[in-house]
């Protein structure tokens, strides 16, 4: 980012961040966070399944889709320097 | 003009032999190529696979075999949404030559059926909007007043099907994506509980919130479409098992003595006097229908827009972590691995993106964590309270979709949080998960349309489409 635009959003935040702050408002002190909303049918670990291999066959289409493939291999600039 | 196309129609035209249903598809690609220019629904058109749809179709007629439920009905896709062989781009720069090797799940349904997918709409960036001027590709042109927003994130999807540029639509809904363009365009617009839809093949915003949900010219069409994209997928965990009813058997069903919650807390300062004015006559109207009016509280009311903008973000930063110019979408070359990251990020993300994935990262940052995405998480929780609270006592919620009607084009561009406040009466059903609609209520001075907002407890779709129907069939629309 830009400094103009740091300088753009560090104003814009604050605001935003300013307004949150009425939620110090209320005493949540005994209420249990609530991460997900869960169907009669789900249970907290609903989400989780038995993990099992199920065949995939568009491996060749995902790498097309990359800017850099070689198949079967994404590649990134280099990370490790001599 | 013609009267809009609707499901029944174009199923008895095409079983009538009155036209085929490529005849059909030509028809709205000529319209498309008439308007598109000036509304800027439409971002991509996938005329092959249209056209390889309608010939199964107009092949089912000339054997005589029964057709489909959707048989040759054309419906555009919000451009967030999975589309095998179609460009996808979610509004942004950064997946401006993205095309999914895989459908998403809703729209799987919806060609299984006989739908015949017209093109991907615009849409604010990765569906981060109200206005739909977060587009990469430019603004959406809302059709009831070419001046002013279509509203946001799925502006698109709402105009192509107020133009007449397609019978039906799918967006999606974080905070009100559908419900409130559905108002600021004229038509109904609904967003079902969360989980009942799958949202495999959507591009993920914010997990615990986006719903996939269907826009049409009528409320019988949105209960068509929301009964075949419902219900249970293996490749969505938080999908539902829960059955899906016959929604549209379920709202022909008399609202006579159905139980209407007026929250108070919708109904206070900020409120646009012509958006009152229409909702009150709204009102008045279902209790001519014989609903009984019960005020109720909901007093997390007013923290929504906070808690919502954490949970969001939060959800957000993480979610567009995956664009990094390494496995699909905009790479902006360097030397080395993490300035190539940046460079692509900068280049390729649009302002708001950039706003809500700084902000979200912030709530989650390790000194930050409690005071900001822990506490939203706790008042969610109680925002969820207040609605389940209210269903003990009532049937539905109504309230305003939108506190303002459509505004002008670049009218609130520059200041990002009046914005996030006009999502106030949309973001609380989102938080709960239940199922919410808006459906027409007038037009201001005959030119600016209004929403009613209807929510039903988590999976109470049917009473919502019951009451959504019989105050259409009551005249609700031209109030």
């Amino acid at each position: 980012m830009s400094e103009a635009e740091l300088e753009m959003y560090r104003a814009q935040i604050d605001e935003i961040l300013e307004y949150i702050g009425k939620l110090n408002e209320l005493d949540t002190a005994n209420v249990a966070p609530m991460a997900q909303v869960l169907a009669d049918d789900q249970s907290a670990d609903a989400t989780l399944r038995e993990d099992v291999v199920a065949p995939c066959s568009i491996a060749g289409e995902i790498l097309k889709q990359a800017p850099d493939p070689e198949p079967p291999y994404f590649r990134v600039p280099k990370v490790i320097e001599r | 003009m013609t009267a809009a196309w609707t499901i029944d129609g174009v199923r008895e035209a095409l079983a009538a032999k009155k036209l085929s249903a490529r005849e059909l598809a030509a028809d709205f690609y000529r319209r498309i190529a008439e308007r598109n220019s000036e509304l800027n629904a439409y971002l991509t058109l996938s005329e092959e696979r249209a056209y390889s749809q309608a010939a199964r179709m107009d092949a089912l007629v000339a054997a005589g075999k029964p057709l489909p439920a959707l048989a040759g009905v054309p419906i555009a896709i919000k451009d967030v949404i999975s589309t095998r062989g179609v460009r996808t781009t979610c509004g942004s720069k950064i997946l401006e030559n993205y095309v999914p090797p895989y459908d998403a799940t809703a729209v799987e349904r919806l060609e299984a059926v006989g739908a015949v997918i017209l093109g991907k709409t615009n849409c604010d960036e990765f569906a981060m909007g109200s206005s739909n001027e977060n587009s990469a590709y430019g603004a959406v042109r809302n059709p009831e007043a070419t001046d002013r927003v279509p509203g946001g994130s799925s502006g698109g999807s709402a105009a192509a099907v107020a133009a007449g540029l397609a019978v039906a639509s799918l967006g999606t809904d974080t905070g009100g994506s559908i419900r409130q363009p559905g108002s600021f365009c004229g038509i109904p617009a609904m967003m079902g509980s969360y989980g009942r839809v799958s949202r495999y093949g959507l591009i993920a915003f914010a997990s615990s919130l986006d719903r996939i949900g269907p826009f049409a010219t009528n409320t019988r069409d949105v209960a068509a479409i929301l009964g075949v994209i419902a219900g249970r997928d293996s490749n969505d965990s938080t999908s539902t098992t829960a059955p899906v009813p016959d929604y549209r058997a379920a709202m022909e069903k008399p609202v006579k003595g159905l139980r209407i919650g007026i929250p108070k807390e919708y109904f206070a300062e900020g409120m646009d006097d012509g958006v009152r004015k229409k909702i009150e006559a709204g009102i008045e109207l279902l209790k001519k229908l014989g609903c009984e009016l019960r005020e109720i509280h909901m007093a997390h009311t007013d923290y929504a827009i906070a808690t919502y903008y954490i949970i969001a973000t939060a959800e957000a930063s993480s979610n567009l972590a995956r664009y990094d110019g390494v496995r699909y979408g905009l790479r902006v070359e360097d030397d080395s691995l993490l300035a190539m990251y940046r460079k692509t990020r900068g280049a390729g993300f649009g302002a708001e993106v950039k706003r809500r994935i700084v902000l979200g990262t912030y709530v989650l940052s390790a000194g930050y964590y409690n005071a900001y995405y822990l506490k939203g998480q706790k008042v969610r929780a109680l925002i969820a309270q207040d609605f389940r609270d209210a269903f003990r006592k009532v049937d539905v919620i109504v309230t305003p979709t939108s506190p303002v009607p459509p505004f002008k084009l670049g009218e609130r561009t520059n200041d990002p949080l009046q914005m996030y406040l006009a999502d106030i009466y949309t973001v609380t059903g989102s938080l709960a998960g239940v199922p919410g609609i808006s459906v027409p209520c007038g037009k201001i001075c005959g030119k600016l349309p209004v929403g009613l907002q209807i929510f039903g407890p988590a999976f109470g779709e049917a009473s919502v489409l019951q009451l959504a129907h019989a105050f259409e069939q009551a005249g609700g629309g031209s109030l």
